[in-house]
């Protein structure tokens, strides 16, 4: 039998009401505006934007002041709008090499052409709390350099003319869209990348992490990390033209790893890869790791058995609005459940008192 | 100038300076909707490692529309984000634009936008360069 129960429309109501209020918080505080949060907080909008997997700064800023600054509650609500848009078609792969880059590093070599750009980075700062930030301090202005026209070439490219590095297969596949396809196990690698890049950054580091403590240990180099605008083309239909339709900030992280060999092959660096929307380092790097851990069998590795190696694990909770979804529902009423429980629990007592 | 060119730049203008250049220099035309602006998505796709198979990356918003103008002319009106006014404007530029409007359109609104962009990437790129690495190197002992 299954009783359905009302009420607490009221309740929720007004619970809903004092959310509104605190949102606020102190009227004589300034109302923040979702300029203020787009220009200002401009590491969360993107983190949203990724995790949202849906680029726009004005609805990923507006979804972090409705949310109260939960991220994973204002990705919620970037997923909830996103499935409501009509999809007008699909870009052909944006074109990293093309890039403006605001920061183009490589850990693995130190003189590149289009040299080591720092970009505006958290790296090398003390990690001080900065007190003038406090009072409206001084903005120091960004310096500038004469720029040398100058191709930004991608590192790996110099690792892949000797054969050092195993070259990235490409047979033209043609990527299911896993938003409108369910995942399939095992999945592609354009499957595992797409669901990588919208996954929780929190997950993905604590698995890079991982792989570098231990547990499908395959040491990773970042063979090169940029992050800049790219365009992004898109095929107007009615006129057959391709046009730039959109600008995007994304960063890239290429890394490179060990790899022994084996019978078939000689010993040689793998890659695992990493693309994110906005300015989301550590995602990305970790995002590389990942991708790099979950190729163990296309590279011939042994399976050991670690989380960040199984892809059916790795792909089925790396998704927070998935895991949030399921966790949540735990706080709503199971009153009736509870109740089944609690008499099954009754029952099996009263018969193990008369069995004693 | 070729019509990839001023659709590509105006899709990924600045929305505010596209609207400001417009009230100074847009043109009254008279014209019926063909499809009214709407908001939808485009899938973004990514290349693995550059160089290997596509992959769904993540969606952008974009906004489209189509007009005719009562001259004849059909205007595409596609840009990024979710501005409608926006959309408009630019489905009436590339309408005038295939017109003998063209050179005033390409003075007054394409070229400020085309310099306007040309110099925000010099920007980033100038800060860029201004912290790139210069390497030296310590020797020790004896040479």
């Amino acid at each position: 039998m299954y009783v359905a129960v009302k009420g607490g429309e009221k309740a929720i109501e007004n619970a809903h009401n004092w959310l509104s209020e605190i949102r606020r918080g102190d009227v004589n505080v300034p109302n923040l505006e979702i300029d203020q949060i787009k220009e200002q907080l401009t590491l969360s909008v993107e983190r949203v934007m990724s995790e949202g997997s849906l680029y726009d700064t004005d609805l990923a800023a507006l979804a972090i002041k409705q949310s109260r600054g939960d991220l994973i509650e204002a990705i919620f609500l970037i997923r909830a709008y996103r499935t409501t848009l009509p999809r007008f078609g699909t870009s052909p792969p944006i074109k990293t090499e093309d890039m403006v880059c605001m920061r183009r590093i490589s850990a693995t070599y130190k003189d590149i052409p289009g040299k080591q750009k720092l970009g505006p980075t958290f790296d090398y700062t003390h990690r001080l709390l900065d007190f003038s930030l406090l009072a409206e301090g001084n903005i120091p202005k960004a310096e500038k350099r004469k720029v040398l026209k100058e191709k930004i070439p991608h590192v790996l490219r110099f690792l892949n003319k000797e054969g050092l590095i195993q070259k990235e297969k490409n047979n033209n596949y043609q990527p299911k869209d896993i938003t409108r396809n369910p995942l399939e196990f095992p999945a592609n690698r354009s499957e595992r990348l797409q669901s990588l890049s919208r996954a929780d950054e929190g997950f993905l580091l604590a698995l890079a992490y991982s792989t570098q403590r231990g547990y499908a240990r395959n040491h990773a180099f970042v063979g090169e990390l940029r992050i800049g605008y790219v365009k992004v083309k898109y095929n107007i239909p009615e006129l057959d033209i391709e046009i730039d339709i959109a600008e995007i900030i994304v960063t890239e992280c290429e890394s490179v790893n060990q790899f022994q060999g084996s019978k078939k092959t000689p010993a040689q660096f793998t890659r695992g890869y990493g693309l994110t929307f906005g300015q989301l380092e550590r995602k990305a790097v970790s995002m590389a790791l990942v991708d790099r851990a979950l190729r163990w069998k296309e590279i011939g590795e042994e399976f050991v058995g670690a989380p960040a190696q199984d892809e059916e694990f790795v792909l089925s909770h790396c998704d927070n609005i998935q895991a949030t979804g399921f966790l949540e529902h735990l706080k709503l009423p199971h009153y009736v459940d509870f109740q089944s429980e609690l008499e099954l629990v009754r029952r099996i007592r009263k018969e193990y008192e008369k069995n004693k | 100038m070729e019509r990839k060119f001023w659709l590509s730049t105006l899709a990924t203008c600045n929305d505010a300076h596209l609207t400001s250049l417009w009230e100074k220099f847009g043109i009254e035309v008279n014209f019926t909707w063909l499809r009214k602006p709407e908001i939808g998505s485009i899938m973004c796709q990514g290349k693995i490692g550059v160089t290997g198979n596509n992959f769904n990356f993540g969606e952008v918003t974009i906004t489209r529309c189509q007009l005719k103008t009562s001259q004849g002319k059909i205007g595409h009106g596609y840009v990024q984000g979710r501005n409608k006014h926006k959309a408009e404007i630019v489905a009436i530029c590339d309408a005038l634009l295939q017109t003998n409007k063209r050179d005033f359109l390409i003075k007054n609104i394409i070229r400020p936008l085309v310099v306007s962009d040309k110099n925000l990437k010099k920007d980033v790129m100038s800060k860029s360069e201004s912290t790139a690495v210069d390497f030296f190197t310590l020797v020790r002992g004896e040479t």
